[in-house]
């Protein structure tokens, strides 16, 4: 008996030992790699900390942070990321969903082309970046070609002040599209056919089991979708850095664009902390909405 | 008959956006010098190699007589690019493995809440973690070097992994070990000869989608490398030829980057939805 009790007691610390071994080294990482810099990056922004020069670091305490919320810039920029994101997404997600009702149907082929369709989102934004640059080239690119044989005249795609932010969110459009593309379809095809059997019966239009059967039913997964998009596109950094460099003038200077600039050309990394703590907790606030909707989703 | 005719178009015209700028830039890869610039542009054209042969210093001299002075950095940063992506992969995926083992089975104090946390990680941009990493790497010696970004990659894949997997492993009835641990197995025994072969292509999706991450990765590699443990896709961007942008050479750069990534789609095809919302979609 004794024995017995002796044993479960080894067993149970055995488990035990096994969860801390199993669980540590995760949190472990996490925390060294990215709760640490984030402190550090805290203290620093009350510094007027250069990585540049070894000049002497003094405390500054909010200056960091009241010049950059008293930057008119600053906020045209965020203005920027913003436009940049709603147009982005916005789009992204009237494509997006739309080609899943296309695609709700199966026919011949129809994995093949569902697959070949998600290509764009799995490729480097960096390459994603480079051919779109090479196709909306004024002179020579494939876009003006075809845009030519509809009739247009010569679009400046990415050197038109008026244009470029919209043709950087084309790209974008282009490549996240199938994302929220698959999200839906996703969605749409968890539908049980037999509530649609049973609108038909009662003779419902195409526009009433759309609004009372297959909306409702994949909302919850386009708001996931959606949610995932506006933190990416808040975000966005490689296909400006690649397409337009912020340019022409700081039109398509998107919040990232500018916070790199600032650490990493200006060199005013005490400043830049600051703003990265700005930009974290719009994010923070962002991620959290996500994280409670992925909570509602996977509990119901 | 007219809906399923519209259909078609319109499905056969979202192939054609989706697809057709990939094929532009595959196509241009094999173009001579004067075809990339033909107005108007060539569908038809003769191939040439040479801008692979440039990509990867093959033959030189031919290469030289296009104008296209100096050695290509590519073959080097491509195989950075392969091993940064394959190590960090390989430690996320364990360490993601285990973690979600632990979760998805024994009961951890705040499991819900450490979830998340390991979650909001991955939310965080990479521009504000990567100023306090690049002051933090200068001073520890890390910039352009190997490890350092493979720890950085490690530790953006790390949560991906832990969610993904514990998708994966919840799956797997508990019956199945408890069955095992009554013959005598203990607790690891049972996690490596019953539970790892049941998860063996949850942990290969897992990989995948960790690869493909580490290998697209554009922003800390660009602050954190210059040479020797620069990866492909900031090098990619830079090859300037003596005439402007060397679009040839680029092209062939890109066709060889996305090439893998194309196969790995289409190996993971049935958990894409799953991979890219961290597994809360399940199926």
């Amino acid at each position: 008996m004794k024995k017995d009790t002796g044993g479960m007691y080894q067993k149970a610390l055995a488990e035990y030992r096994l969860k801390i071994y199993f669980l540590a080294p995760t949190l472990l990482v996490l925390i060294v790699m990215n709760v640490f810099p984030l402190i550090w990056s805290l203290g620093l922004s009350f510094t007027n900390y250069s990585s540049l020069m070894s000049k002497r670091i003094a405390w500054v305490g909010f200056t960091n942070y009241s010049r950059i919320l008293s930057d008119p810039f600053i906020w045209k920029y965020f203005q920027t990321t913003a436009r940049f994101v709603i147009i982005a997404v916005g789009i992204e997600f009237l494509l997006g969903f739309g080609l899943a009702l296309l695609l709700k149907e199966q026919f011949r082929g129809w994995g093949l082309v569902t697959t070949l369709i998600l290509i764009p989102m799995m490729l480097s934004p960096v390459v994603v970046g480079l051919f779109w640059t090479f196709i909306m080239d004024a002179n020579f690119g494939l876009l003006n070609f075809l845009l030519g044989l509809l009739g247009f005249k010569k679009i400046l795609w990415l050197t038109n002040p008026h244009l470029a932010l919209y043709s950087v969110a084309m790209v974008d459009i282009w490549m996240w599209t199938p994302f929220i593309m698959l999200i839906s379809l996703t969605g749409l095809l968890a539908i049980p056919q037999s509530l649609y059997e049973a609108a038909d019966i009662d003779m419902a239009s195409w526009w009433f089991k759309f609004r009372k059967i297959t909306l409702p039913l994949v909302s919850p997964l386009l708001v996931l979708a959606v949610l995932f998009r506006v933190i990416d596109a808040f975000k966005m950094f490689d296909l400006v850095f690649i397409m337009t460099g912020g340019g022409p003038g700081d039109v398509t200077e998107t919040i990232s664009m500018s916070l790199y600039r600032l650490a990493f050309n200006k060199f005013k990394t005490g400043e830049s902390c600051a703003m990265a703590y700005i930009i974290l907790i719009l994010i923070i606030a962002l991620s959290n909405l996500l994280i409670r909707w992925i909570h509602r989703t996977k509990t119901a | 008959m007219t809906r399923r005719i519209v259909k078609g178009i319109l499905i056969g015209a979202a192939l054609l956006f989706f697809l057709v700028p990939i094929y532009w830039i595959v196509a241009t890869s094999f173009k001579q010098w004067p075809d990339i610039f033909a107005i108007p542009p060539k569908f038809i054209f003769q191939s040439t190699m040479l801008h692979y042969k440039a990509l990867f210093n093959l033959d030189l001299e031919e290469v030289a007589k296009f104008g296209q002075a100096g050695k290509s950095l590519f073959p080097p940063r491509f195989v950075n690019s392969i091993i940064i992506a394959g190590v960090s992969t390989l430690l996320s995926v364990t360490l993601g493995t285990f973690s979600a083992y632990a979760f998805s089975r024994f009961r951890v104090k705040g499991e819900g809440d450490l979830l998340f946390f390991i979650l909001s990680t991955r939310m965080l941009p990479p521009i504000v973690v990567g100023i306090p990493f690049f002051v933090l790497y200068r001073t520890l010696g890390l910039i352009d070097t190997h490890v350092g970004l493979i720890l950085i990659y490690m530790t953006f894949n790390l949560s991906f992994a832990v969610w993904l997997m514990k998708g994966f492993i919840d799956e797997i009835p508990k019956e199945f070990e408890e069955a095992a641990m009554v013959d005598g197995y203990t607790r690891w025994e049972s996690f490596v000869k019953v539970v790892l072969p049941q998860a063996l292509s949850g942990i290969a999706a897992t990989a995948v989608f960790c690869l493909i991450t580490a290998w697209n990765e554009f922003f800390f590699a660009l602050i954190l490398t210059s040479e020797r443990a620069r990866t492909a896709p900031p090098s990619i961007a830079a090859v300037q030829g003596t005439s402007g942008i060397n679009w040839g050479q680029i092209a062939a750069g890109v066709t060889v980057f996305l090439f893998p990534v194309v196969i790995f789609t289409f190996l993971v095809r049935r958990y894409l939805a799953r991979g890219l919302t961290f597994g809360v979609i399940k199926r």
